[in-house]
């Protein structure tokens, strides 16, 4: 084991409700939806109808500026609801899974290492599984046409709460590897794994030929491959570097082993207000209600939260787990007054800072809510985002740049090297409550338009 | 249509229902509220050691032996008056200029408002105090566009303007000590002169001991001659995490560094006083902890911190000892790193993207 990168900035967030290491099987979940708001500044194309028959595999819809990615039914069944929001977007398409065994779109099994590039990528393009595949700059789906400098992909996850990979990803070794020798046709340089240092890593990590190992000890987010890429390999200007879920590569390598998309999973529900934190097999895109039924507490108001709870999306009680989604997270909502609740003492809050009394209570696991806290105010206090962001880059002054949509400010201060995720904790810590991560994806909007 | 005022009322008793939509579901406790209100605690050493010692230095100059609740009660009654006049002022004019930009009021008056009076002599006169806190509030914040705009430090800028707009009410022996601008007697050999006043005349051997300039009992502006109580302040600030311990010990090695030099050069008795002696006279130390601490206003990166605080500490006793025409440097000194800061940052985040610069050159030469 190469000697591992320390991260010495950043932030564990103790929630209560981690996920106990228990699989759950659960049957299949009656509704499936792909939904494409999942995809940042993407322009849907359906090539569905309500109505439609699909398979497992079958394209529901596709980027209209690039036709060539489609987005695939993760199971067979009926189109069942095609739901818009404001001006008509595409929000989500929905099938209603057959009930009995799935029938797959037949994508002809192949060894990765005799087709050629090209053929790669037309398989992965073909069968849906190609949006998995996500570039940096900018957390977008890759580009087909491009050849990126390397692939990293992060093998643990330090977010809140975050399901355990290693557990995740167990007795699916072959698949796993087979996912990384097509990913190794896709890229003239290397294929980086992040693990963890702190624990052995699973036999899938482990044992993985063909590519790099770099070891990362630290607090959130070490795990982000944003801040990994960032200490390996950092991103220049015109660089392109693709990244991946260690997830989403076995369903990747399921597609050359079985020639089908199988988009199946090992997902974790998490969150102090689930009755049993478990480990869930399903298939992605599932409606969550197949495995929060019975399981949620009834008595408080909650917030279920496809993702972790720093980045993830809102959805409720019937909506579907994200595409990239590897958790569902539940809390309480927080919409309660607190009377003088600026001054209490705060034995139950936590905190960043050391303005609390919970910060002399080690070890202490809270119960967050989604209050905000405090009202918005202009940036007073200084040195709080750098604490939590460990990377050579002035994130406050980013952020301002991006205000002032100042492009070659956004440009010399890094912005091609971070994504929403690897700032999400300095919009958590922010005093002054900015809503960090959604201006850094209007100026990486600005950007992608400015570099079009 | 009051709707920023009652906000403001509502958000004092209430921490508000507002829950997140977009980004991080979850948010860190800590608001500016909370870190205001951490600040007004840390300032309560100063603040009540600063009422007593202005009964104490009043009842030395009458030769009255008052106990310790007559002392501290007269200098309550003193100060008090000044802390009403300062927010009184500063909050309408707050309020006055939230309202139509439809803002929430922002917390960062709650802290100068007591900051103001603290560095004043207790002998200001009220409607002067008020016309420097308007000036400092609006020339000093609103114009810039509130809290978080603004270039320089509102407290000091008021104190700034009394400096120079009524130098005669703001310096000399009589405005320290409560009551002697109103012409009450003054017992013989008695003298309200500061240390500072002292040094700069070269009567050194007058000076009063180091362990009164320490815990504070001398003349001076109401919450700035305690280090001890200062230092109190400080612990908590640094503590909570809330105030950065960075500039507050580059100021004091700042000063030290200076007070060393001119030690090693001196030609008179005033650059000959041992470096440390600096740190606890005058303002230095409330300047070091509560004014230069100031995140607004100071360096916005932590090396500049570094390298802002240390020219803070350095200049302040430049134009302390070298300038006869101002007795105290910290004012002058914060003040004008505060103008600095925005180039030390400048100079700070250009080196980071230069360095980005290079990576991606030496990538592209390979």
């Amino acid at each position: 084991m190469s000697k591992p990168i320390k991260i010495k900035r950043g932030l564990n967030i103790p929630l209560k409700g981690s996920a106990e290491k228990v699989l759950v099987r659960i049957d299949k979940a009656e509704t499936y939806g792909v939904k494409p708001t999942d995809f940042p500044g993407l322009v849907p194309k359906l090539n569905v109808m309500v109505g439609d028959k699909v398979k497992a595999g079958s394209p529901l819809f596709h980027d209209k500026y690039r036709p060539e990615v489609v987005f695939s039914s993760p199971v067979s069944g009926q189109v069942v609801d095609i739901r818009r929001g404001e001006r008509r977007v595409i929000l989500e398409v929905v099938v209603k899974a057959d009930s009995g065994e799935l029938a797959y779109e037949d994508f002809e099994p192949a060894s990765p290492e005799t087709l050629t590039r090209d053929q790669v990528v037309e398989k992965l393009l073909k069968a849906g599984v190609w949006p998995y595949i996500k570039q940096r700059p900018f957390g977008i789906i890759a580009n087909p046409t491009d050849s990126p400098k390397s692939i990293f992909i992060s093998c643990f996850d330090t977010s809140p709460l975050a399901p355990d990979l290693d557990f995740a990803v167990q007795g699916e070794e072959q698949a796993f590897q087979a996912g990384i020798d097509a990913l190794r046709m896709l890229t003239p340089g290397k294929v980086h794994f992040g693990l963890n240092a702190d624990f052995p890593p699973a036999k899938a990590f482990a044992n993985a030929k063909g590519v790099e190992s770099h070891y990362f000890t630290g607090p959130h987010p070490a795990g982000n491959v944003g801040v990994q890429i960032h200490h390996i390999d950092p991103i220049n200007k015109g660089e392109v570097v693709w990244v991946l879920n260690p997830l989403d590569v076995i369903i990747i390598g399921r597609l050359f082993l079985k020639g089908i998309y199988d988009a199946t999973k090992v997902i974790a529900l998490a969150g102090s207000e689930v009755l049993n934190p478990r480990y869930f097999k399903l298939i992605s895109g599932a409606c969550i209600e197949s495995i929060i039924k019975n399981n949620i507490n009834t008595q408080s108001q909650v917030r279920f939260i496809s993702g972790n709870v720093l980045t993830g999306t809102l959805v409720d009680k019937l909506g579907y787990l994200g595409f990239y989604d590897n958790m569902v997270t539940v809390i309480p909502e927080g919409n309660k007054y607190e009377f003088f609740g600026w001054i209490a003492p705060g034995i139950n809050k936590h905190s960043a800072s050391r303005a609390f009394l919970s910060k002399l209570i080690p070890g202490k696991r809270f119960i967050l809510n989604t209050n905000m806290h405090g009202g918005h105010r202009a940036m007073v206090v200084t040195g709080q985002y750098e604490k939590v962001l460990p990377m050579d880059i002035y994130p406050m002054h980013l952020i301002k740049s991006i205000l002032a949509n100042d492009i070659d400010k956004m440009e010399q201060l890094g912005i091609y090297e971070v994504v929403e995720e690897d700032m999400a904790l300095c919009e958590y810590v922010c005093p002054s409550k900015t809503e960090v991560q959604d201006i850094l994806r209007k100026g990486i909007e600005t950007m992608i338009k400015e570099l079009s | 249509m009051l709707h920023s005022t009652f906000d403001a009322f509502e958000t004092f008793l209430f921490v508000p229902n507002t829950v997140t939509t977009k980004g991080s579901h979850i948010r860190d406790s800590l608001d500016l509220k909370r870190t205001m209100s951490i600040v007004i605690i840390a300032l309560m050493p100063a603040m009540l050691f600063g009422m007593w010692n202005v009964g104490y230095q009043h009842a030395l100059s009458i030769d009255a032996g008052w106990s310790f609740f007559e002392t501290f009660w007269y200098g309550f009654l003193k100060v008090l008056p000044l802390i009403v006049v300062s927010y009184g002022v500063g909050l309408f004019i707050e309020f006055a200029f939230a309202q139509p930009r439809g803002h929430e009021v922002n917390e960062g008056f709650l802290v100068s408002g007591l900051l103001i009076p603290l560095i004043m002599p207790v002998g200001v006169p009220l409607w002067m105090l008020a016309i420097a806190v308007a000036f400092a509030v609006i020339i000093g914040k609103e114009v810039f566009g509130g809290t978080g705009y603004n270039v320089f430090n509102p407290a000091l800028l008021a104190r700034a303007f009394l400096f120079f707009a009524y130098p005669s009410h703001m310096s000399g022996d009589k405005v320290w000590i409560a009551g002697l601008t109103q012409g009450q007697g003054v017992v013989d050999g008695f003298s309200g002169a500061t240390p500072l006043a002292k040094a700069a005349a070269y009567q050194i051997e007058q000076m009063p001991s180091v362990y009164d300039m320490f815990m504070g009992f001398i003349p001076g502006s109401v919450g700035e001659t305690s280090t001890l109580a200062i230092l109190i302040g400080a612990a908590i600030l640094i503590v909570t995490g809330i105030g950065s311990w960075k500039i507050m010990v580059s100021v004091f090695g700042g000063g030290l560094a200076a007070g060393l030099l001119f030690n090693a050069f001196a030609v008179n008795p005033y650059m000959e006083i041992s470096a440390w002696q600096h740190l606890i006279m005058g303002g230095f130390a409330f300047g070091a902890v509560f004014m230069a601490t100031d995140p607004v206003s100071a360096s916005q990166t932590e090396k500049g911190k570094w390298i802002y605080g240390f020219l803070v500490g350095f200049l302040a006793l430049l134009v302390r000892v070298l300038n006869p025409a101002y007795p105290e440097g910290m004012m002058l000194a914060i003040l004008l790193m505060n103008a600095f800061a925005p180039l030390i940052d400048y100079y700070v985040v250009e080196a980071n993207i230069r360095r980005r610069m290079n990576r991606a050159k030496k990538v592209a030469n390979v």
